[in-house]
């Protein structure tokens, strides 16, 4: 996984409720069996006016011109700041991998669905939660300086936007993992001799398990 | 002892390890696989050496790309042949239970789970699908993971977990005659919101869901995502443990008795305490339909289509205006007035015996109207499909003027052939009304069986408990 530490970029808004991760990559494109190459896909309904499928080249395709990440300079934005509810839906991770590979690395939002939450961190994209006050700020700041960039300090647990600054909330293990790019499977096999001593309890007081 | 809730109990009963943080090491029992979120995990799993921790915890079945017309040709999307194949190629490298695409038990797999008994009380019960809260009617701890999470299940038969908050939704009293658990959940997603239960595991209790079938409180339990709550549950009680009783992965004998004595504890104590509690009144819920594009986006069969206008939250307001723009609907306009071009009864919210029973119960006798294209029926799982076809339900449909098809996911997610054209507006018994979930353009309106059905051989909207 990708570490992450200090970023810097340009901002794109989303000015929409409840995004969904059918909308961040629709389903034709689940039939991969590969994590890459999701990007030109990101929102694909949103941002092409012609259907997509994993076999047509995106490269010949008609874009909607009036679609945010369409526009320039969002068409560079590695961060995205949006509304409630960001990643509601499927389970799919591809709808993370669709974010990462067109180039976010953080998306800003008043609340996440908890799934979504939990697949990003998985995937070096951080998910911040802020007060929906201070996400109306941010959407005021970009309206009116559209190439500004904000600043995200992980260690530091800040984002700067514009003049403001503000302090956002991290998990302390799930920062660790960021900070460091962490498998955490292999943090959890260093657990293994646990497991096993659950197992052998747990298969004595409910041996219908096993 | 602290009265303890059933999520807590079920919590407790799985923490391997508790870290300092609050952070926990939860033990999962049942581990279901499917083939759309597991290609890259396993993938994992070889790039770095590993096996599965557990084979015999994993039960795994393609549903979301198979065919459901004849599949004597096989698959012929060679994208979606191939995840197939590669879900079949896995299951045979690491030596994991697999009911194939021509296996009768072959289904959605929140159908075959229960199906078999391979769902039990007391279960953690995983899933790279957030529809797994299914299981929770069981009296589980059932949630949808992500694909890293499905690898880290296979490696370690473990997830690192933070608990949720408890909920209680208590639907009290009792529903009217023809009111169903898909109206119920649609319901309650309307009084809480898409992201209500965002942080929670809600447990569903209360007179009326205690009256729902075992069906049912899948029914309800399955859209507990869609109230944002990646888990929903029901506590044990007799209906659950006749369910399981004889299914072939459920215990027997003695063991059977000693299971039976350990999930008639899985119960919230009397005062166990939640830390948000919904209550609705079910004599107050009418058949449901949805007309936006999120589930919340939801009103009764006898009222109109709401406006924006009339909503002071901004972001909200745009938020319906967005919807009706897509749906192609008005502010105001009356739900019986919105035709349908499109009905799908399926899903893993509505393909049960039960549910087809409903839909047939209202098709029988009767044709689908003229500006209906498509009516199909797509039963959760072969064995699902065989039982209706044992009691000539399949019969009752195709003669009304329904397609009988092949178990699958089908047009719920419309991965595979069965979706809409774009504008076209579908019945749909399954779970989200997202912008082209059933295919791009698409305008879905959920609905229960029965008024999915009423809707074909009417053409539009009816209330089923009035002209069914």
């Amino acid at each position: 996984m990708q570490a992450f530490t200090q970023h810097r970029g340009i901002v794109a808004p989303m000015d929409r409720p409840n995004v969904d991760t059918d909308a961040i990559i629709p389903k034709q494109y689940l039939k991969s069996i590969k994590r890459s190459g999701f990007g030109p896909n990101a929102f694909d309904d949103w941002r092409y006016l012609d259907e997509g499928a994993p076999d047509i080249d995106n490269a010949t395709r008609r874009i909607n011109p009036d679609f945010i990440l369409n526009q320039s300079p969002y068409d560079r934005s590695s961060i995205l700041l949006a509304r409630e509810n960001f990643g509601c839906g499927s389970s799919r991770e591809h709808a993370v991998w669709a974010l990462t590979d067109f180039g976010f690395r953080a998306v800003i939002a008043p609340s996440f669905a908890d799934i979504f939450f939990n697949n990003s961190f998985k995937n070096g994209l951080l998910p911040i939660v802020l007060d929906e006050k201070i996400v109306d700020a941010m959407f005021t700041v970009v309206a009116e300086n559209p190439a500004v960039e904000f600043e995200i300090d992980l260690p530091a647990q800040t984002i700067t936007a514009g003049s403001e600054t503000y302090a956002f909330e991290v998990d302390e293990f799930r920062k660790h993992c960021m900070l460091n790019g962490l498998d955490d499977i292999a943090l959890t096999l260093q657990h293994a001799d646990d497991i096993k001593a659950y197992e052998q309890a747990r298969q004595k007081t409910a041996p219908w398990l096993y | 002892m602290t009265a303890r809730t059933l999520y807590d109990k079920l919590w407790d009963d799985h923490v391997v390890r508790a870290e300092q943080d609050g952070t926990a090491l939860l033990y999962i029992d049942r581990h279901l696989v499917h083939e759309v979120t597991s290609p890259q995990a396993f993938e994992g799993l070889r790039l770095a050496g590993r096996k599965p921790w557990r084979t015999g915890s994993i039960v795994a079945v393609p549903d979301h790309n198979v065919p459901t017309t004849d599949r004597s040709q096989g698959i012929t999307d060679p994208v979606a042949k191939i995840q197939v194949q590669t879900l079949d190629d896995n299951c045979k490298e690491f030596g994991l239970t697999e009911f194939d695409m021509s296996d009768i038990r072959q289904g959605i797999v929140h159908v075959i789970g229960p199906e078999q008994g391979a769902t039990l009380p007391g279960m953690t019960v995983v899933c790279g699908d957030s529809h797994t809260s299914t299981h929770g009617a069981f009296g589980a701890l059932a949630f949808g993971i992500g694909t890293s999470e499905v690898e880290h299940v296979l490696a370690t038969q473990c997830l690192l977990q933070k608990k949720s908050k408890n909920m209680l939704v208590s639907v009290d009293g009792q529903v009217h005659e023809g009111i169903t658990a898909k109206d119920i959940v649609l319901a309650i997603i309307g009084e809480i919101g898409t992201a209500g239960g965002t942080g929670y595991a809600i447990e569903f209790g209360g007179d009326a869901i205690r009256a729902l079938s075992i069906e049912g409180r899948m029914t309800v339990c399955n859209m507990a995502i869609e109230a944002g709550a990646r888990a929903g549950m029901v506590a044990v009680d007799d209906t659950t443990i006749d369910y399981v009783k004889g299914r072939p992965y459920a215990p027997e004998g003695e063991t059977w008795e000693k299971a039976v004595a350990y999930w008639q504890t899985l119960v919230s104590d009397a005062d166990a305490r939640f830390d948000r509690v919904v209550r609705i009144d079910a004599s107050t819920i009418k058949p449901q339909v949805t007309w936006g594009t999120s589930p919340e986006m939801v009103v009764a069969v006898d009222t109109c289509v709401p406006d924006p206008a009339a909503i002071d939250d901004a972001v909200k307001a745009d938020g319906m205006r967005k919807a009706l723009a897509y749906m192609g609907l008005q502010a105001g306009q009356a739900v019986h007035d919105i035709k349908v071009d499109k009905v799908f009864i399926g899903s893993c919210t509505n393909s049960r015996i039960e549910d087809l029973r409903a839909a047939a119960k209202v098709a029988e006798g009767r044709s689908v109207a003229d500006n209906v294209k498509l009516a199909m029926v797509v039963p959760g799982s072969g064995l699902v499909k065989q039982q209706a076809e044992s009691e000539g339900l399949d019969r009752i449909f195709i003669d009304a003027g329904f397609e009988w098809r092949e178990p699958g996911c089908s047009m719920c997610l419309a991965m595979n052939a069965d979706r809409l054209e774009p504008e076209e507006r579908c019945a749909s018994t399954s779970n989200r009304n997202f912008e082209g979930r059933q295919g791009q353009g698409g305008r879905t309106h959920l609905v229960s069986p029965a008024m999915a059905a009423a809707a074909a051989v009417h053409g539009h909207f009816v209330d089923v408990t009035e002209q069914g």
